[in-house]
């Protein structure tokens, strides 16, 4: 079953282009950004592993408290842990810049 | 004969630990008539064998002493529950071979060797491990010592253990058992524990130049033995960190010592598939004049804890003042050599430069402290945070009868914590709410990450008590797989020159 999860955050920043880091393996995740174009950050996760939306509020909402940026994102995990999906955004976030 | 040489309620060490195995004598021990041999105080490492609950479920032994049983442990809590077995204690290593000269003397021991001549000596081989300190303790108060060898032959390749302490010699229906257990494939070490590896390179190895150390047994200290040749090497590092190591002979740090990283690396036993490399390394591993390198367990840990500037390992929970466990309720599992590796020795006095780095002010008389990291992930996987309230060991510890918890490592031993959001320096918080704050600040969205204060966080960088990657000069998209300088165990082959000879189970060619 997947779970599909949105969520928004406030965002001020703007990024240069497109990313796309990761991979849908097990443990893993891919992650899709494109700059947006109204002022806020938005987010599609799309999960193999149900039942952990309050987690991934929690890693996306700091995420973005620290990087404050008007971004489109698309999650595709499968099982991956707060810690990978935590990196993925990081480093999409350093292809984007 | 075991049945005309033990009796009842004798003290019986078993060689056992989380490598080598007496097996071929285990097993025996476990087929004697418990109405002739029963009521024995099992003195034993590692409870690791089907057979060792055996000798409490029928009655041969009723008392034991031990230092782990991470495979057996859920077994041993229900032979615990059914009163069929009391716990003396739970050891370390060195606590227990410590006890073995003082108040834990074997009347009987049990012990495996490769081979023995017509006199009784022996060949212990690369897994010497605890034989001899077994085997003193036992034959200088009068006990028997009883050796199970692969072969008898006519001149062993070295005496490690003289004739005149053996009693007795019994060749094995099989050689006796070994477990791969530091063998880690590359293929299973993610980026998250490359960017966790070059956090610690970066922010400890490099900061503090630390020159002996020793690693923990998982994936993450794998990954900082596969990145010193590529992002080491980038950093210059080669010579300056890293250079003297108490650890098994690891597959993962072949890549290191090739490259010209390792100066000297003592062991506590041997490594399945290692023997042909090692033997042909002797300017790095301690060999003997056969070739074959010689372990020893009590040394190593002695090593460990008194002559190594670092130790770096992984837990599966920290509470927030970072006391660490490995325990799980409903399992009694111990700890083995991590409370040694992984505590500051209070007995120290030759001083290093992490060391006397470890502490501040400018009193007139202080002591140096010993660099001691927790590396992990903030969670374990899906919904299981590192970072709890409370150990499970705190109710596992009740629920067990035992007078304390069974913590691994004590917070107020641990200088640094890594995870993936950054290093805590623990050792520079000035006060216990600090030291809380560093700890949180790099808990990520577990339950005590999520108390973090964001502002706090940055005075905390700031200051210097913690440090983002960005901090450290880690870039995130640098942590990638490619930075390790073997990606599998074939790779690991190739390293050694097709020296290393892994176990079946690792081959995927």
């Amino acid at each position: 079953m997947i779970e599909t999860l949105s969520y928004e955050y406030p965002a001020s920043d703007a990024v240069d282009r497109r990313a796309h880091v990761g991979v849908v393996a097990s443990g893993n995740c891919e992650i899709l950004l494109e700059p947006a174009q109204n002022g806020n950050a938005s987010v599609v996760v799309r999960t193999s592993v149900t039942g952990f939306g309050a987690t991934w509020n929690a890693v996306l909402a700091r995420f973005f408290v620290r990087n404050p940026v008007a971004v489109q994102i698309e999650i595709n995990d499968f099982g991956a842990t707060p810690a990978v999906v935590a990196l993925r955004l990081e480093q999409a976030l350093e292809a984007a810049r | 004969m075991l049945q005309e040489l033990i009796e009842p309620g004798d003290r019986l060490c078993l060689e056992g630990n989380n490598q080598k195995q007496a097996d071929f004598l285990s097993r025996s021990l476990a087929a004697v008539d418990p109405q002739r041999v029963h009521d024995l105080h099992l003195l034993i490492s590692v409870i690791a064998r089907p057979e060792h609950i055996a000798l409490f479920e029928r009655g041969i032994a009723t008392h034991v002493d031990f230092s782990y049983s991470g495979p057996q442990s859920l077994r041993l809590a229900q032979q615990v529950a059914d009163g069929r077995v009391q716990i003396g204690a739970i050891h370390t290593y060195l606590e227990l071979f410590a006890r073995y000269f003082v108040d834990l003397t074997p009347d009987i021991a049990l012990i495996a060797a490769d081979e023995a001549d017509a006199h009784g000596n022996l060949y212990t081989g690369p897994n010497t491990e605890e034989t001899p300190t077994i085997a003193e303790a036992t034959a200088f108060r009068d006990g028997i010592v009883i050796a199970q060898v692969n072969r008898i032959v006519d001149t062993c390749t070295r005496v490690d253990i003289p004739g005149d302490w053996i009693d007795l010699v019994v060749v094995a229906d099989k050689p006796y058992y070994i477990e791969p257990l530091f063998t880690r494939d590359p293929e299973q070490i993610n980026d998250v524990q490359v960017l966790m590896a070059m956090l610690v390179l970066r922010g400890i190895y490099e900061r503090h130049r630390v020159q002996s150390l020793n690693h923990g047994i998982g994936f993450d200290t794998a990954a900082i033995e596969l990145i010193l040749p590529t992002y080491g090497e980038r950093l210059g590092l080669r010579g300056e960190v890293c250079t003297h190591w108490i650890l098994n002979p690891h597959p993962t740090l072949i890549p290191a010592i090739e490259s010209g990283w390792v100066r000297s690396v003592h062991c506590y036993g041997g490594e399945l598939g290692m023997e042909r490399y090692v033997a042909a390394r002797p300017d790095v591993f301690f060999t003997g004049r056969d070739g074959s390198m010689r372990s020893n367990r009590a040394f190593a840990q002695t090593a460990g804890h008194y002559a190594t500037d670092l130790f770096i390992g992984s837990t599966l929970q920290i509470d927030p003042d970072a006391n660490s466990s490995t325990a799980t309720l409903g399992r009694i599992a111990g700890f083995g050599g991590a409370p040694n590796l992984g505590s500051d020795p209070r007995g120290r006095r030759h001083p290093s430069v992490p060391w006397l780095e470890m502490t501040s002010g400018d009193e007139e008389v202080r002591r140096g402290r010993k660099i001691v990291v927790q590396l992990v992930e903030t969670f374990q996987g899906s919904g299981v945070p590192t970072f709890v309230e409370r150990l499970d060991a705190v109710e596992l510890g009740r629920s067990a009868n035992l007078p304390i918890a069974p913590v691994m490592i004590y917070g107020d031993d641990v200088t640094h914590v890594v995870t993936e959001e950054g290093v805590a320096y623990l050792y520079r918080a000035q006060n216990i709410d600090e030291r809380r704050a560093a700890l949180a600040a790099i808990a990520g969205v577990t339950p005590v990450g999520l108390r973090a204060e964001e502002q706090r966080t940055q005075a905390l960088r700031a200051s210097g008590v913690v440090a983002f990657p960005e901090d450290l000069g880690v870039r995130r998209s640098d942590a990638n797989r490619t930075l390790l300088a073997a990606r599998s165990i074939r790779e690991l082959v190739e390293w050694s020159g097709g020296l290393y000879d892994p176990p079946r189970r690792f081959r995927s060619w």
